[in-house]
C-alpha cells in the first residue's frame, strides 16, 4: 500500500493517460505501477479461483485419480491420455453415455436459444411504443431472469409432479391434450420439461438485452422508412433487424454458452436424470462424485473446454470475417 | 405513424401469452404456499380452497431452514462486499489508465465467464481438501471457502459494469480534483464513487444474486453446516414426504427480497447493458 501513498502524492500534476514529460525517474514508476497494484486483488482472486484450478484440473485429466487418492492426489498414478481414450472409445459404456449426453445437450440448447431469443425479440418489437400497461409489462416480463434459479426450478418441479402438478391438470383434465397423467420427470419428457425451464429462464435475459439495444437505434431512421411507405414487417426487417445484429451476435453467444453450461436446471428438477435430460455438465457431475473418478471427469471437462472454446472462437472468427467482406 | 387494428390486436395477443407463461409458475408458487398440506397432495386446485399461513410457520422446521438462511445471508454478503470492493478498484485502473496488458487483462476475466463451472469444480474440491490437510485452514466444508469461490464469480461482469460508468463520468472532474491537490485514490473516493453511487448499488445487487442462487459449488463444497439455501431446499424435495406447500412458502420468502432488489434497481442494470452493448 506505500506505493500507493507515495504515488498518490506524487502524481498531484498529472493527468491519468497523458504521457509526463519531464519528470524524476521514482515519480514516473511509481504513477506508472499504480493501476497494476489496483488489478492485483482481481488478479489473485482470478488465478486462484479459476485459472489454476484450470491447470490443476487439466494435469488431473492426466492421472488415474481415483477415491483412494483424493486426500493425497500427487500419489495418483500418472495415465498419459488414458482417460481421454475411454471416454473417447465409442464402443464403450463411458464414451457412449458422454455423446449421447453431448446430443441431448445440443438438443436442448439449440431449442431454449432460439426459442429465447424468438420470445425476447418479439417483445421487445411489441414492446417499443407506448400503450397502456407497457411499463408494467416491461419490467413483469424480467422477474423470471430475477427469481433465484433454484427456487425457479423447485416449482417447475412442483408443477411437473405426475399427480399433484398443475402441468397434467391442465393438459390432461382441462384440455384432454395427454392420455392420463404422463409422468413429466421420468422418462423421455425429462427433455420436455428441462426444454421448458430453459426457456422460461432465458427469453427474459434475451428480451432485457434487445430492449436496451432497440433503444440505440436512432428513431428517425424508423420515421424515414415509414415515409417511404415501409410496413411494419418491412421496417422490422430492413431497419431494426440489421442494426440489432452486434447486439445479437454477443447475445446468442451468451446465451448459448449459459444454456450449454447449465447444470443447477438438471440438478434441481430431477433427483437423478432420466437418459433424455442426462446433460452434459450434470453427466459429468455424476460421473465424477457416484464413482470418483476425478481423472476421467477432468478428462471430460478438459475436451467440454475444448469445444467451447473452438466454437466461440469460430463463431467470433466468422463475425470478423463477414464485417471484413461485407 | 398510427397503428393498424391488426397490429394491436396481435400485439395484445401475443404478449398476454408471453405474460401467462411468465406468470404461471409464480402463481403457483404464491398459491400453492397458502395451502394446507391435503389440497396439495391432491389434484391440483387453481384456487386455494382453505387459505391459511401454517406453511410459512412449519417450514422452519422440517429442514433446519434458518440455519441455511443464516450461512445463505453471511456468505452471500460477504461475497457481494468483498467483489464490489475488488471491482472498484479494478473498474477505475482500467477506465482511468491505459496501460500494457490492459486488453489482454480483461480479456481473461471475460472469458473465465464462459469456462464450464464444472472444469474448475473439481480441482477446485482436490485443492481444497488438500490446503486443509497440510495448512490447517479450512476453506473444504466452510464459508470461507464459499465466499473467495463466489466473489470471483460476480467479478468479470462487475468489473465491467463498473468500468463502464466510469468512463460516462466526465474526466474534467478528475483533472479539477487533481488541480485541488487529490491523489488517484482520493480522486477516486471522493469524486468518482459518490457519481458512480446508483451503478455501484446495482453491481452489489448483482453480485448479490449471483451468490445467493448458485447451486453447484455450494452442492460440493459445504457441509451439513454450512449448507446455504440454494442445497438446502433440494432437501425438502428429497424427502419420502414432500411438503410442497412449505417448499412454495419457503421458496417465496427466499426469493421476494432479490426479486425486490432486482425490480427497484434494473434501471440502472440496463443501463449499464446499454452502455456495453455501446460500448462493443
Amino acid at each position: 500500500m506505500s506505493r500507493t501513498a507515495t504515488s498518490a502524492g506524487d502524481a498531484r500534476t498529472s493527468v491519468p493517460g497523458v504521457p509526463p514529460r519531464d519528470r524524476p525517474r521514482r515519480r514516473h514508476t511509481g504513477r506508472k505501477l499504480l493501476p497494476y497494484v489496483l488489478l492485483l486483488p482481481a488478479l489473485v482472486a482470478e488465478l486462484a479461483i479459476h485459472v489454476i484450478p484450470m491447470l490443476v484440473g487439466a494435469w488431473m485429466s492426466l492421472l488415474h485419480l481415483t477415491q483412494f487418492f483424493i486426500r493425497n492426489w500427487t500419489a495418483a498414478p500418472y495415465g498419459g491420455l488414458s482417460n481421454y481414450r475411454v471416454a473417447f472409445d465409442l464402443n464403450g459404456p463411458v464414451g457412449k453415455e458422454l455423446v449421447h449426453s453431448f446430443l441431448v445437450t445440443v438438443a436442448v440448447t439449440a431449442l431454449v436459444v432460439s426459442c429465447a431469443w424468438l420470445f425476447g425479440i418479439t417483445a421487445a418489437v411489441l414492446l417499443e411504443r407506448p400503450f397502456r400497461g407497457r411499463s408494467f409489462l416491461r419490467t413483469f416480463f424480467l422477474i423470471p431472469y430475477a427469481l433465484p434459479i433454484f427456487t425457479a426450478v423447485i416449482t417447475w418441479r412442483f408443477m411437473f409432479q405426475r399427480d399433484t402438478g398443475m402441468v397434467n391438470a391442465v393438459l390432461s383434465d382441462k384440455l384432454h391434450l395427454t392420455h392420463g397423467h404422463p409422468f413429466w420427470l421420468i422418462g423421455d419428457n425429462g427433455f420436455v420439461a428441462l426444454v421448458v425451464i430453459g426457456i422460461w429462464r432465458m427469453w427474459p435475459f434475451a428480451f432485457l438485452t434487445l430492449m436496451a439495444g432497440l433503444q440505440s437505434i436512432p428513431t428517425d431512421l424508423h420515421e424515414a422508412a415509414a415515409i417511404d411507405g415501409a410496413g411494419f414487417l418491412r421496417r422490422l426487417r430492413s431497419v431494426t433487424l440489421p442494426l440489432l445484429r452486434p447486439v445479437n451476435r454477443v447475445l446468442l453467444l451468451v446465451l448459448f454458452l449459459w444454456t450449454f453450461n447449465d447444470f443447477n436446471t438438471a440438478y434441481i428438477l430431477f433427483d437423478l436424470p432420466p437418459a433424455s435430460a442426462d446433460v452434459i455438465s450434470i453427466h459429468i457431475y455424476n460421473a465424477s462424485f457416484i464413482t470418483w473418478n476425478f481423472g476421467l471427469g477432468s478428462a471430460m471437462s478438459v475436451l467440454l473446454l475444448l469445444l467451447l472454446l473452438v466454437v466461440t472462437l469460430a463463431y467470433l472468427g466468422t463475425g470478423r470475417l463477414r464485417r471484413r467482406y461485407a | 405513424m398510427r397503428e393498424s387494428r391488426t397490429l394491436r390486436w396481435v400485439r395484445g395477443i401475443i404478449l398476454t401469452l408471453l405474460a401467462i407463461f411468465t406468470a404461471l409458475p409464480l402463481y403457483v408458487m404464491v398459491s400453492s404456499s397458502v395451502k394446507p398440506l391435503q389440497d396439495v397432495q391432491g389434484t391440483f386446485t387453481w384456487l386455494p380452497e382453505h387459505v391459511t399461513i401454517r406453511p410459512f410457520i412449519d417450514m422452519w422446521h422440517t429442514v433446519p431452514l434458518g440455519r441455511y438462511f443464516v450461512n445463505s445471508l453471511i456468505v452471500s454478503l460477504s461475497a457481494t462486499v468483498c467483489s464490489v470492493a475488488i471491482a472498484i478498484l479494478t473498474g477505475y485502473a482500467v477506465s482511468r489508465y491505459r496501460f500494457p496488458g490492459r486488453g489482454s487483462f480483461m480479456t481473461v476475466v471475460l472469458s473465465t465467464q464462459m469456462f464450464p463451472g464444472i472444469l474448475f469444480l473439481l480441482p477446485l474440491f482436490l485443492i481444497f481438501v488438500n490446503i486443509d490437510r497440510y495448512t490447517g485452514v479450512q476453506l473444504y466444508g466452510s464459508r470461507l471457502g464459499l465466499i473467495i469461490t463466489y466473489l470471483t464469480f460476480a467479478l468479470p461482469f462487475s468489473i465491467w459494469l463498473i468500468a463502464g460508468y466510469f468512463d460516462t463520468i466526465p474526466r474534467e472532474l478528475d483533472e479539477a480534483a487533481r488541480v485541488d491537490g487529490a491523489g488517484p485514490m482520493r480522486t477516486l473516493f471522493r469524486v468518482l464513487l459518490p457519481v458512480a453511487a446508483p451503478g455501484i448499488v446495482a453491481v452489489a445487487i448483482y453480485a448479490f444474486m449471483t451468490a445467493w442462487g448458485e447451486v453447484l459449488f455450494a452442492s460440493v463444497l459445504t457441509d451439513e453446516s454450512t449448507r446455504t439455501l440454494a442445497v438446502g431446499l433440494r432437501g425438502y424435495a428429497n424427502q419420502a414426504q414432500v411438503y410442497w406447500n412449505q417448499v412454495m412458502a419457503a421458496s417465496l420468502v427466499i426469493s421476494l427480497p432479490v426479486v425486490v432488489g432486482f425490480l427497484a434497481l434494473q434501471r440502472f442494470l440496463v443501463h449499464g447493458l446499454t452502455a456495453g452493448a455501446v460500448k462493443s
